[in-house]
């Protein structure tokens, strides 16, 4: 049964346990498993145009990000209707900046922090958790205790710690965010070594004299990484909320980047007379985050992971 | 039981301790002295003065004995800015308004998971199941303090329903108490419940195709009765556990929703004096937080031994 938890820190929604697919001897590959899943195949169109509008964003608004005019705070408007003199489709800041363009470039900061934090921690987690597993003895408990500790914290709260001792910045959120994660691939990639350590193959291949490294990189690595995927898949979701959560903090990159959390805080002393200066930056973050989790969630049913 | 609460206790207090020695010795790693971003080099005797006044001249590891040695006291020293303001009032004051939001969050995210939950299991793949499901899906992937603000925008500014922002202490009334957390409590418990909700929805799912479930209603029991009785029961065990850790997670989770709603609860505290780099409070607010963190995972786990004694935790303590 695929189950739904809370594993100390991270909420893991699931989307039914009664989507097991029938364990047949020819599996399709990966990819139609996925085109198959009406949730995956939603999550995966609205990614790839969330990703083309951020590659693209120059092309795709005639304004830059910072580039101001005398239109404060209008609301969303079309040129020509309701005498509209300029396309606004999102409406304008307090500055006179085009709210499209700017919800539109922090899709890159989004994006990079997203992808580039979980890449950090999954490579430091997963090697971590692949060291202690297979080797045991000392260098096991040194590292597991340390990721217990940080196992009992929420992951936000301790990226909050980090910024506190590191300071704000782009980089200083990268690192923050990263080693916040790092004990649930740590956690993740220990269990699975468990597992396979006892399993013939490897046993087979340390009795032919293959090196340590070998045998973790070409045996162990290799079977461990279902939980892996659908690990970093959601933990790209979580690290996106979590960049938006410092930045609305004030915690996050310096605040003429236009990122997502920045601008909903901008909105708050403007709540009464610009509503879309608060509701569309929002929007970008949920369906963002929804369409990873969906994704991810498909994932995990395709790749029958169970979390216990 | 009393030997496995002991255990459990001391390791709950080493876990409080290595954070604490942690944050002390990593905020004064860091380049930066909160004093000369005080004084901005306008006159160093007094920074001098200052810093000896608190300490600050002395070798770090004697100010972790100094620290530890207060700490265990219960003082937590003074705030560096508000001078004279000691770090214990600063957090006495922000930790009621704290678990009134908790509190508050935490009652609505457990009444309506468990109901949508419970819902969904029983009219599964009606209309209900699929509308709670979709929604729990926006409930993770909405951030608290986006849900704040719309909140607020419905609410407050649209509707004029309910203050804004601020805190009311529970001594001026019951309404304006509860006035001025609905909100923040909507915001931070609503992703929690979505959470419980699906793990509500699949325990009770497995549950359901019991023997025992089919027993008693071929026993002709009521529809009602089989799952009040025999199936929420049962399926009870992981409910809990989800709700335990939501518990403690709203504890520390409230930070963003406190600094949306403008609520000087531990998280603001936190937040603000990060920003100042007020060491002291820092140190206090985050010692604080684990320490509610910390028992409250271990008030859950003693919970869940109470309520499903077939736990053997001789396994946990390795």
């Amino acid at each position: 049964m695929a189950q739904t938890i809370t594993r100390g820190k991270s909420i893991v929604l699931d989307g039914g346990d009664d989507l097991a697919l029938p364990q047949s001897t020819t599996r399709p590959p990966i990819h139609k498993l996925l085109l198959r899943d009406k949730r995956a195949t939603a999550g995966l169109i609205i990614l790839c145009v969330i990703i083309f509008g951020a590659v693209f964003a120059p092309f795709i608004t005639p304004y830059d990000p910072q580039s101001q005019d005398y239109a404060f705070l209008e609301g969303p408007s079309i040129k020509g209707i309701n005498g509209a003199e300029r396309t606004h489709i999102l409406g304008t800041d307090d500055l006179g900046r085009d709210l499209f363009t700017r919800i539109l470039y922090g899709t890159r900061i989004s994006l990079l922090v997203g992808v580039a934090t979980v890449s950090i921690s999954m490579v430091l987690g997963v090697t971590m958790g692949l060291v202690a597993g297979y080797y045991g003895g000392w260098i096991d408990t040194i590292l597991m205790r340390y990721i217990d500790l940080q196992w009992a914290f929420p992951n936000f709260i301790i990226a909050v710690y980090l910024v506190a001792v590191f300071g704000t910045g782009l980089t200083n959120v990268i690192v923050a965010i990263s080693l916040a994660f790092l004990d649930d691939f740590a956690r993740i990639a220990r269990s699975m070594v468990l597992q396979i350590r006892e399993e013939e193959y490897v046993m087979a291949a340390q009795s032919v004299g293959a090196t340590n490294n070998w045998i973790i990189l070409r045996h162990v690595l290799p079977n461990a990484i279902a939980p892996v995927i659908v690990q970093a898949t959601l933990s790209v979701s979580y690290a996106i909320l979590g960049e938006a959560g410092l930045s609305f903090l004030g915690l996050g990159v310096k605040p003429t980047t236009p990122t997502w959390g920045l601008i909903v805080n901008s909105a708050r002393t403007f709540i009464s007379r610009a509503w879309w200066l608060g509701i569309f930056p929002g929007m970008a973050i949920m369906i963002t985050v929804l369409s990873i989790n969906f994704l991810g969630d498909a994932l995990r049913d395709i790749l029958d992971v169970r979390n216990d | 039981m009393g030997r496995y609460i002991l255990g459990r206790t001391i390791q709950a207090l080493l876990v409080i301790w290595a954070v604490g020695t942690l944050v002390f010795f990593m905020l004064r790693a860091v380049p930066g002295d909160p004093i000369q971003a005080l004084l901005a080099d306008v006159d160093p005797t007094a920074a001098d003065a200052i810093r000896a006044k608190m300490g600050l001249d002395r070798p770090v590891y004697i100010q972790y004995i100094f620290w530890v040695r207060n700490t265990l006291q219960g003082d937590l020293g003074q705030s560096i800015y508000g001078s004279h303001v000691s770090v214990d009032r600063i957090i006495v004051e922000a930790i009621p308004r704290t678990l009134s939001l908790a509190t508050i969050a935490f009652v609505i995210s457990f009444s309506l998971g468990l109901a949508t939950g419970i819902i969904s299991a029983v009219k599964k793949y009606s209309v209900w199941d699929h509308s709670f499901t979709f929604a729990a899906f926006l409930g993770i992937s909405m951030p608290d303090f986006w849900m704040g603000i719309v909140l607020i925008i419905i609410f407050a500014s649209t509707l004029g329903w309910l203050p804004a922002i601020g805190y009311k202490p529970l001594s001026d009334g019951f309404w304006p108490w509860l006035s001025h957390l609905i909100m923040p409590a909507l915001a931070a418990g609503l992703p929690f419940s979505a959470a419980l909700a699906r793990i509500t929805r699949s325990a009770m799912l497995e549950v359901l195709q019991q023997d025992y479930i089919t027993v008693a209603r071929s026993k002709g029991l009521k529809e009602q009765q089989v799952i009040a009785r025999h199936a929420l029961r049962n399926a009870l065990i992981p409910v809990v556990t989800v709700m335990g850790i939501s518990m403690a997670l709203l504890f520390s989770g409230t930070v963003v929703v406190e600094n949306v709603f403008a609520i000087r609860g531990l998280g603001q505290v936190l937040i603000a004096n990060i920003l100042n780099r007020d060491y002291p409070v820092v140190q206090g607010a985050i010692l604080l937080v684990a320490v509610l963190l910390v028992f409250t995972n271990l008030f859950v786990d003693i919970l869940y031994k109470v309520i499903d004694p077939r736990i053997n935790y001789d396994s946990y303590e390795k």
